[in-house]
């Protein structure tokens, strides 16, 4: 091992590895960073920021499905300036891609947070247009062309020469219409996918699990839909796909960034494993070697797809 | 906290509905025990991802193989695989996770356990020998589970909702009775069903004690991370049970929510 070049290039941010930890999964790193050096990562896509402080949705929250995991967390989180003022001195501590992802309730709460987070160092921001828990903003945005354009515009506005990706919804009929809206705004990569909405039913009690009675569902039951968006977006737009849905062995990593993924995040597979991301990562590198690549950015965009 | 991938089952027993299983995990007493009323957070086989919270009835660190001991019943598809696993396999356990019930080493506790919150109060009582009064609850005689554990720690009192065995009615009306009859504690510490949990809570009120709470929601993670179990604070906050409980003082829980 290790003959395989490993590092891959997201809109000009160098990583070490293609495996970025997914937003919402991952806290802020510290809890993880108890079972190992967080260095280790590509990156990582803090949890979701908003300008103020929310306490997210009543539980339960969380309803395992076949292969999948339906959440209704609602963007629980400190606010971008708890963020930059507590957890980004820690991360900060690693040799690791930070990418703050941000939710607005308007365009411009967007653009205030670009401003803090561009002014505050971080290597990328991703902008969150596709939460399909929260009421205002969110998965408004991720589901009409004008309206993710006009989020893009403000934020690459506010966001100075820190890329942004923008976090496309799969809860569309034709995610390359958005993906091409936000490329004309000027993101400079595009994150896909976020959760599908779903529903999980107790037969016994009539009602449904999630006290949101719908959610996000993630989880290997997602990877097939994930890996097709993928394929579609990267034929679509020029600008890099950070592939994510599914991922919990190299193999679907491969997939991804053989759809045209140039990176790819793992996230529902860290609970049952906390170890998954390393797991993926050496497997992806074993692949890439049983297929002779010198360097894993190689697979991007390989697949053959049949005529 | 670590991730043990291969403890041992050494032992597997069943008590009425109630599965207790001895698992050999490595160092992790050694390595993360804090106070009794943390948690394992198991993987339950390939085929579910997410791994299941189970709280901890004893432990107890060795020189080669700490050892926990889990007690609980089959509530769904996790459990259900947990309590078919028999002595001499492997399981990959998380642990040892969350905060337990905050004691003093000199301190006098009545512990109140309901139902399957019985079995980690059984912690509390051989942590508090001859300083605690238990007082158990369950269903009926056929649910009592781990009365003759609690009584080689201290005086035990039973309520069953049906009478068939001791007081016949709920926990809360044993709680005053005892504090009533002038039990000196510096504390109530509980585990059981919510609604249990608030009686008790507003009891230990009545009589200007501290109440410790252990607190269920359904889990993601297990360390902090996901945020999903979510539990209401009386100042207008969610905390996670996971991270920050699964124990909370009482007077912080918002119970109406």
């Amino acid at each position: 091992m290790g003959k395989v070049d490993m590092s891959v290039t997201l809109a000009g941010v160098h990583m070490k590895t293609p495996v970025v930890m997914a937003s919402g999964t991952f806290g802020f790193g510290r809890e993880y960073g108890q079972f190992y050096d967080l260095s280790r990562l590509g990156g990582i896509c803090a949890k979701g920021l908003t300008l103020r402080r929310r306490e997210g949705n009543p539980a339960p929250r969380i309803a395992e499905t076949p292969m999948g995991v339906l959440n209704s967390v609602g963007l629980q989180n400190p606010g971008v300036d708890a963020f930059i003022r507590e957890e980004l001195p820690f991360l900060r501590q690693y040799d690791v891609a930070v990418i703050a992802n941000i939710s607005g309730d308007t365009p411009e709460e967007y653009g205030v947070m670009c401003q803090k987070l561009h002014r505050a160092g971080v290597d990328m921001i991703e902008v969150n247009i596709s939460c399909p828990n929260v009421k205002a903003g969110g998965l408004t945005y991720g589901t009409r062309p004008a309206l993710a354009a006009e989020v893009t515009e403000i934020a690459k506005k506010n966001a100075g020469n820190t890329p942004v990706m923008v976090k496309l919804s799969p809860n569309v009929t034709d995610i390359t219409e958005i993906a091409k809206a936000v490329e004309g705004a000027g993101a400079d990569a595009v994150s896909l996918i976020n959760t599908l909405r779903g529903m999980r039913i107790d037969v016994a009690t009539g009602r449904p699990v999630l006290k949101m009675n719908t959610g996000g569902l993630s989880g290997p039951a997602v990877l097939p839909v994930a890996v097709r968006m993928v394929w579609e977006v990267s034929g679509a737009v020029g600008i890099p796909v950070l592939g994510m849905g599914g991922v919990s062995r190299g193999g679907d990593a491969a997939q991804l960034m053989m759809a045209g993924a140039a990176a790819v995040a793992v996230g529902t597979a860290c609970f049952a494993d906390p170890f998954a991301p390393l797991k993926v990562t050496q497997e992806l590198e074993e692949i890439a070697e049983s297929k002779g690549l010198d360097k894993v950015s190689a697979l991007t965009g390989s697949v053959q797809p049949w005529q | 906290m670590k991730v043990e991938q291969n403890c041992f089952i050494r032992a597997r027993q069943q008590d009425g509905d109630a599965v207790i299983l001895t698992l050999e995990v490595g160092d992790m007493v050694r390595e993360s025990f804090r106070r009794p009323g943390q948690f394992l957070h198991i993987r339950c086989g390939e085929g579910l991802l997410l791994r299941r919270p189970i709280s901890v009835c004893t432990c107890q660190a060795g020189e080669e193989q700490d050892l926990i001991t889990i007690v609980f019943e089959v509530r769904g598809e996790g459990t259900a695989w947990l309590a078919s696993r028999q002595p001499g396999e492997n399981l990959d356990v998380l642990g040892l996770a969350g905060n337990g019930f905050p004691m003093e080493p000199e301190g006098r506790y009545l512990l109140v356990g309901g139902g399957i919150g019985v079995p980690p109060m059984l912690g509390c009582a051989q942590a508090g020998a001859g300083r605690c009064t238990a007082i158990l609850g369950f269903r009926s005689k056929e649910k009592a589970i781990l009365l003759d554990r609690f009584q080689s720690c201290g005086p035990v009192q039973v309520a069953t909702d049906d009478g068939t065995l001791g007081y016949h009615g709920f926990v809360d009306a044993l709680v005053r009775r005892e504090l009533e009859g002038g039990g000196q504690y510096d504390a109530v510490l509980a585990c059981g069903p919510r609604p249990m949990l608030r009686s008790v809570a507003k009891a230990a009120g009545e009589f200007q004690l501290p109440c410790f709470v252990s607190m269920e929601e359904r889990m993601g993670c297990g360390v902090g991370a996901c945020l999903v179990c979510a539990c209401d604070m009386a100042d207008g906050t969610k905390k996670h049970v996971c991270k920050d409980g699964p124990v909370f003082d009482a007077r912080e829980v918002d119970w109406n929510g």
